[in-house]
């Protein structure tokens, strides 16, 4: 395979096959009221990780299957080795250990309801020590590249990001779906001035007409009525503005350079769905917030993000690494240590896309084989969730 | 690649009416090394501006009312006139969406 020799990574191997790059004990809160109590556990045993939200109540109907959703899809990730969930009663928390528990690997439930928060959390730290102990020694073994479930999303976007890290991301993807890769792009309100581009890439006519579809069904059920002017300084963002962005169709168009020349869609996902049609490029309809949109790719199952920015997103995820691509040589000098990437060198046409896209595939197969990138050395951990609507 | 000289603006194809700074420091009356990305060739404008890096130039007379063309497509409406060489960003160019 075409990517510098890297054919092999070391990695985990979990109990359903899929490939972890990270070895993560999560404390997982069914809902606000036990981030306290997950919060305790984590701080107890050493080598777990609480994952607090904001929500997880009086949710209903597609809010609460998302909500769902994005819980059981974060502990079945396969860079998670082990679980801990912690709900306030009974029924939630059970529904979401089971889901989790499908995948084969370690998982218990507690909640608080007769317990109180202090028997919770003593229960709780006890067998989260226990699954420290089963994950600490767990092994990396090797994997192939192409099992790799790979994400991307671009964030604080300039007009370098449509020259060159989002063209980068895109020859990434062009050299490693067809070699079996599963892949993710999203952020459905910024295909805006691009949509007649992206129907086009779908793998067939039917699969381009669900996702103009979906595209539609934002612009009018939200955009349109909601919006109050034309949305400048929030798609594109003031951020955006300050790199030189103008408007959302030039932001769009910047966008779509993340999937490259050669590869196509093969299916819509919901918001942190799991792809089912088998290795790919996919579409998941979600926000263009950087955290919400990287926790609802974890949730769908994918193990490395990769981020291009121009002006210099600082995001991170618990679970899942985000390697940083950037093009701009002023996000270089001034935010260097946010950039895994750096691929100035083709503003300066001194460096190609496919130079640029080899050196990202390799920066991708060194953050899998345990090489903390940037947002994890600087302990970024935004874990974001999305809600549809008003809770009841 | 064989471009000699570090290039002050980067246009991405042949159809666009506005190129990208990518150099910091750009002074006022620049004589910019262009290159268009889609084929490597190169041209040359003069800057009227000291336009920052990121920031779009105007590479012929617009009037208001045009269609900006950026990737060959186009990415929104002129509002005001901009000569060859002038900033291009939000007080001159607006989305046709929304």
């Amino acid at each position: 395979m075409a990517v510098n020799g890297n054919t092999k990574i070391m990695a985990y191997r979990r109990e359903n096959g899929r490939v972890g790059v990270r070895n993560h004990v999560v404390i997982l809160p069914v809902d606000d009221i036990s981030n306290a109590a997950c919060e305790a556990v984590a701080n107890n045993i050493k080598g777990t990780m609480a994952l607090p939200h904001a929500y997880g109540r009086l949710q209903f109907g597609p809010d609460l299957d998302l909500h769902f959703r994005t819980m059981i899809g974060t502990g079945a990730n396969p860079n998670v080795a082990a679980c801990i969930v912690i709900g306030i009663e009974p029924g939630w928390t059970q529904r979401i250990v089971d889901g989790i528990a499908a995948t084969g690997k370690p998982v218990a439930g507690f909640w608080i309801e007769q317990n109180g928060d202090l028997k919770t959390i003593m229960d709780a730290s006890r067998k989260a020590k226990d699954f420290v102990h089963f994950a600490s020694e767990l092994q990396r073994e090797p994997c192939d590249v192409s099992e790799l479930w790979i994400s991307t999303k671009c964030g604080e976007s300039d007009t370098t990001t449509g020259l060159g890290s989002c063209p980068t991301v895109g020859n990434m993807y062009d050299k490693l779906i067809p070699e079996g890769i599963y892949g993710v792009f999203g952020e459905t309100s910024e295909i805006t001035g691009a949509e007649h581009i992206c129907k086009a890439r779908a793998a067939t006519p039917e699969v381009g007409e669900r996702w103009y579809t979906m595209w539609k069904a934002y612009q009018d059920d939200v955009i349109e009525a909601n919006k109050v002017d034309d949305l400048s300084e929030s798609q594109p963002t003031k951020g955006n503005i300050e790199g030189g962005l103008s408007t959302i169709e030039e932001k769009a168009l910047g966008n779509l350079e993340k999937i490259g020349r050669i590869c196509r869609y093969i299916d819509i996902l919901e918001p942190a769905e799991e792809p089912k049609a088998g290795h790919g490029l996919y579409f998941m309809d979600s926000s263009s917030a950087a955290a919400e949109c990287v926790t609802l790719m974890a949730a769908g199952g994918y193990v490395i993000h990769t981020f291009p920015t121009g002006q210099g997103n600082v995001i991170g995820n618990p679970i899942i690494p985000v390697v940083k691509i950037t093009a701009n040589p002023r996000t270089v000098r001034t935010m260097g240590e946010h950039v895994d990437v750096d691929v100035s060198g083709i503003l300066r046409r001194d460096q190609t896309i496919d130079e640029a896209g080899d050196s990202l595939i390799d920066m991708v197969v060194r953050t899998a084989n345990g090489r903390y990138t940037a947002a994890e050395a600087l302990g970024h951990r935004e874990f974001v969730m999305t809600k549809l609507y008003r809770s009841a | 690649m064989s471009i000699p000289n570090i290039p002050h603006l980067l246009v991405h194809d042949h159809k666009d009416n506005v190129g990208v700074v990518v150099v910091e420091g750009l002074k006022a009356g620049t004589d910019m090394l262009c290159v268009v990305t889609a084929d490597n060739s190169t041209f040359r404008l003069k800057a009227a501006a000291a336009v920052p890096i990121g920031h779009k130039i105007a590479l012929k007379d617009i009037k208001s009312g045009d269609t900006a063309i950026k990737y060959g497509e186009d990415i929104g409406k002129f509002v005001q006139d901009v000569a060859a060489g002038g900033p291009v960003h939000v007080h001159n160019l607006k989305t046709k969406r929304w």
